[in-house]
């Protein structure tokens, strides 16, 4: 084991991941989680391990979402072997449902460029006919759609479950209920001391802020530059119903369990992370019109979660050059991208690999050129 | 200390009863009560088994919160037996696990 020690600023999904990929690589791991007063991007996760139409225009971020979605199945064995926890992770595939013939058309050309430009991301158009050899319930609102044998799914609360157990089975320091307020670094010893609202402190050679939302005032401090704003996704959730939906979709998948799950809404309004009527009646409304059967089905329970997200909706993964040891990492995508956080983003961050090929283009860098625009697909 | 039962049926009028049919047998049950109360009246005991262990299960809170006293109404799975009146006609099954979404419209071919 390293003699080093590594704190990692947050208990979500990313902040799991990276600390258990530091921790199964050797490293000493200290984790800092907020507690239940935090936001919780994990726990609105929708759940997909999707890659299709990802990095339409960071093609670095398609080939990181696709090389996630191979080392997932290494996770999720794992995480069953060591602790028993099952992160439910299905990959059968996964379809894109459209309602227009402009949208279909738009997508075939983005998922050609896509493939096209990063490789290895198939996917095949289909027109209604050919849908319901797959999918036997969809509407007459579907015209069209297409399918990625890669996409997937998983359970992001049994994964952060799961994630949680491994650190613990480990040896992982995991302190829950503190809220890091300062990030202190000591140039001299190269150390770094990370200190909460209530004046405790942790000291450590290595510090990673994966604290979502709480990234963008934290990362300064180390002279990162991380300008994360929220975003608000609503999800409806049905009773348990029979299995009638084999593949998950961009608009509904069924989860193991039974239930339906109906997404999701992008909405910016601050740090407001309720529900409103209007938006769960275009969710169940969508929902209907893709797979009709549904509305035979009960809503038992809709919620709303806060995304963190860049201005250009794609990561920052950065060591910062002034502070060497601190590192941030920020993602909406949790639950797709767990493995590589794991398997990569860990072991790099813990000094015990070398930067990925190509990394240059997540840094928080890219938001300072004040001639830049970004919108993102959220 | 009372050994009543602290659940039991109010006397309807004479008269005021109607036939509800459970799992194709049919009860003769007083106009007016739930759904759930008329097939306790009636002798039933497993009103649907649970969907993970499929165990059997009966009313347990006839208040509208515990979600124990599912069965099929009239072709909808997993209506809350005590909240629902019955009425003349009512065909009821047991809600066997889950509740199952017939993916086809009535009358549309797959």
């Amino acid at each position: 084991m390293s003699s080093q020690t590594m704190t990692v600023v947050g208990g979500g999904l990313v902040g799991a991941a990276i600390a258990y990929g530091a921790l199964r690589a050797g490293m000493r791991v200290r984790v800092l989680d907020q507690g239940d007063t935090a936001f919780r991007a994990s726990r609105g996760n929708f759940g997909l391990v999707w890659v299709s139409s990802k990095g339409g225009k960071m093609p670095r971020y398609a080939s990181w979402s696709r090389d996630a979605l191979k080392l997932w199945p290494n996770l999720q064995k794992e995480l069953v072997d060591l602790t028993d926890v099952d992160a439910g992770l299905e990959q059968p595939g996964g379809f894109w449902l459209g309602f227009n013939d402009a949208d279909v058309r738009a997508r075939a050309d983005l998922l050609e460029r896509i493939d096209r430009e990063v490789g290895g991301i198939p996917f095949k158009m289909m027109d209604p006919s050919e849908l319901r050899q797959y999918l036997p319930g969809i509407g007459p609102a579907v015209v069209g759609g297409s399918f990625c044998p890669l996409d997937g799914h998983a359970n992001p609360l049994m994964l952060l479950r799961g994630l949680h157990a491994a650190l613990r089975h480990r040896g992982a320091d995991v302190i829950t209920g503190v809220d890091i307020a300062e990030i202190r670094h000591d140039p001299a010893s190269g150390s770094f001391e990370a200190v909460s609202q209530d004046r405790q402190s942790w000291k450590s050679d290595r510090i990673v802020l994966a604290a979502g939302l709480g990234n963008a005032g934290l990362a300064a401090q180390v002279g990162l530059h991380a300008p994360i704003a929220s975003t608000r996704g609503q999800v409806l959730i049905t009773e348990r119903l029979k299995p009638f939906l084999d593949y998950p979709t961009n608009k509904c998948r069924q989860t193991r369990e039974g239930s339906v799950q109906i997404g999701s809404t992008s909405e910016d309004v601050g740090l407001d992370d309720g529900t409103t009527t209007d938006k769960i009646e275009i969710l169940a409304r969508r929902a209907v019109e893709t797979f009709p059967a549904l509305a035979r089905a009960r809503l038992v329970r809709a919620w709303g979660a806060l995304r963190p997200l860049t201005p250009d909706g794609y990561p920052i993964y950065q060591e910062s050059a002034s502070c060497p040891g601190a590192f941030l990492a920020t993602s909406h995508s949790g639950v797709t991208l767990a493995a590589a956080h794991c398997y990569v983003v860990g072991p790099w961050m813990a000094g015990l690999s070398q930067v990925p090929a190509g990394f240059e283009v997540f840094t928080g860098d890219r938001f300072l050129d004040a001639d830049a625009s970004f919108s993102h697909d959220h | 200390m009372t050994i009543e039962p602290l659940f039991t049926v109010p006397g309807a009028p004479a008269g005021a009863s109607v036939t509800i049919v459970f799992e194709g047998t049919p009860l003769r049950v007083p106009a007016g009560i739930t759904v759930a109360a008329a097939l306790l009246v009636g002798g039933v005991r497993e009103f649907r088994s649970s969907v993970v262990g499929g165990v059997p299960r009966a009313p347990y809170c006839m208040m509208g919160v515990c979600f124990e006293c599912l069965v099929e109404i009239d072709g909808v799975p997993a209506r809350q037996s005590c909240l629902i009146p019955v009425h003349e006609g009512m065909v009821v099954a047991r809600q066997l696990g889950a509740a199952h979404l017939d993916v086809f419209s009535p009358g549309e071919e797959p």
